[in-house]
């Protein structure tokens, strides 16, 4: 197992915003955690990149318990992470965003080997290079958040709501990338999507969370015909 | 040979682009708020000026230990600002340059009310240096801490620096221990202004508390921001152009306060990349706008 969240408890506050969360995923695998706003997906993610702490339960990586590490520690495990709302540096250049991403990593080599790597995967990147960040279009920006997110050639890569605010054909684009990147270069993708259908289109496995609880756990072509992952279908 | 007046000029303008500098590192390009930088560049002048002055060192330890003596204050002051955020870091700074001046006012050690006078100044090959070539001094000294802050900008140190000014916790994501590097930038940025407060004492060789009040922090603070927090070249025009200003326009002096903050305003509001930070509109048009915003279909 390379990671594993057991019975994951966490509040913001007085509300409860996971309740006794179990989920796994093995290496290779591309796992979807999917539900309605508010489901407590994205706290899922960020607890596991160590942005929220938990009040009970555990985080092992690689059987590692890492539930009290500081983020920048679990980075150094090669842990990727592709946030909710892209979080670019809007003032870095595209390549200066890439190369912050490889900040773990020490050998200049291998650094200049993963931006080829990833201007390969994303060839509109490498054409904005010395743009700055915050002159992308919103497709480009999201190849850059995911870019930035593969610089450490992660063992795990997590993806927080990818298509968000973005038009449908750059939406079919960015689950294109999610597919090529598990068909072709064999990542461990863990997906938080709003969007059900296209996650369901590239998982192997999903996750349903409603009010922060697990109510369905299922491989991905099972889960279509399921009642309540239709409900997500129609709500959006 | 140029007269003592433009020497004087050239001289402050240069102790104090050395200063900004600093300040550019702390502020600039790590984005944590210091309204203190005076009160960096007194621990470097009376450090130095006491070494000098009380145990006959030379200037040259004086000048080291100016640095290292404010650098360590630095690390004391950012271990403070990793629990502070934004507006009460600039607060707690403000506070910060309060106590420095009035340590220094109330201890007759630190000079007290009437200041330390005397203080002698760098001797090489057993000469003086003093006006033309304590000038030459201030500006290979510059020259030094342009050429490391410009080292700082393109290593992974200026990279982590500004990842965590532009968004702390996606840095967090990407490896960057936020605090380290908010230590790291108050120590560099205040070791800077020690330098700078050290050639500043040898030159003026006197000095009294009023030299680094809060006013003084202002004034360097304008000086970044006018010529680009983010910009070398900028922090040296920013403290060229301050330093200008009271001499070709004399009823400025009374006034110096007001014109800071109305500048302050001015540029921020205008032009928050300064006269040549990054992206700034200035580079933008030399550069035939070229380069920088486009937009995308």
């Amino acid at each position: 197992m390379l990671l594993r969240v057991e019975n994951l408890t966490t509040y913001y506050g007085k509300i409860m915003a996971l309740d006794n969360v179990s989920i796994d995923i093995s290496e290779g695998e591309v796992v979807a955690v999917i539900g309605r706003n508010g489901a407590g997906k994205t706290t899922l993610l960020r607890s596991i990149m160590g942005l929220v702490k938990p009040a009970k339960g555990r985080i092992l990586f690689r059987g590692e318990d890492i539930t009290g590490k500081p983020p920048w520690i679990r980075a150094k495990l090669r842990i990727g992470y592709v946030p909710e709302g892209r979080r670019l540096f809007p003032y870095l250049t595209v390549e200066e965003n890439l190369l912050v991403g490889a900040y773990t990593l020490k050998d200049k080599e291998e650094i200049y080997r993963r931006l080829e790597a990833v201007y390969r995967l994303f060839p509109r990147l490498e054409e904005r290079r010395s743009q700055l960040a915050r002159t992308l279009s919103g497709g480009e920006a999201q190849m850059l958040a995911i870019g930035r997110g593969l610089m450490v050639n992660p063992r795990i890569l997590l993806m927080d709501e990818p298509s968000m605010g973005l038009a449908p054909k750059i939406v079919d684009e960015v689950f294109d990338t999610i597919s090529s990147l598990k068909e072709e270069e064999k990542v461990t993708i863990l997906l938080v999507e709003q969007n059900a259908r296209k996650a369901l289109e590239v998982a192997d496995r999903v996750y349903l969370l409603d009010t922060g609880r697990v109510v369905l756990h299922a491989r991905a072509d099972e889960a279509r015909n399921d009642l309540r992952v239709r409900k997500i279908y129609l709500g959006g | 040979m140029i007269g003592m007046y433009y020497i004087t000029l050239l001289t402050e303008i240069g102790i104090y682009s050395i200063a900004a500098l600093g300040l550019n590192i702390t502020m600039g390009y790590a984005g944590q708020v210091n309204l203190g930088q005076a009160a960096f560049v007194g621990i470097g002048a009376i450090t130095s000026a006491l070494l000098t002055l009380d145990l006959h060192l030379s200037f040259w330890i004086g000048f080291l230990a100016a640095g290292l003596m404010s650098l360590l204050i630095g690390v004391l002051l950012g271990a403070v600002s990793i629990r502070l955020k934004h507006d009460f870091l600039a607060i707690t700074t403000i506070g910060f340059n309060f106590i420095v001046v009035g340590v220094f006012e109330y201890y007759s050690v630190f000079g007290g009310t009437t200041g330390l006078i005397g203080i002698p100044p760098p001797r090489i090959l057993g000469h003086s240096v003093w006006g033309f070539n304590f000038m030459v001094l201030v500006y290979i000294i510059l020259a030094l801490a342009a050429a490391g802050t410009w080292w700082i900008e393109k290593s992974w140190l200026g990279r982590a620096f500004q990842a965590i000014r532009e968004d702390e916790e996606a840095a967090q994501t990407m490896g960057i221990d936020p605090r380290k590097y908010k230590i790291l930038a108050f120590a560099i940025g205040a070791a800077l202004a020690g330098f700078s407060g050290s050639l500043l004492a040898h030159f003026k060789t006197s000095i009294t508390y009023q030299n680094f009040g809060f006013d003084k922090s202002i004034e360097i603070l304008t000086m970044s921001i006018l010529g680009g927090m983010d910009s070398i070249p900028g922090a040296i025009t920013g403290a060229a152009v301050v330093k200008l200003l009271p001499e070709v326009f004399r009823p400025f002096v009374e006034y110096r306060l007001v014109v800071y903050s109305i500048v302050i305003v001015l540029v921020l509001v205008f032009m928050p990349q300064g006269i040549l930070g990054r992206n700034s509109p200035l580079l933008e048009w030399l550069r035939g706008g070229s380069s920088g915003e486009r937009s995308n279909p």
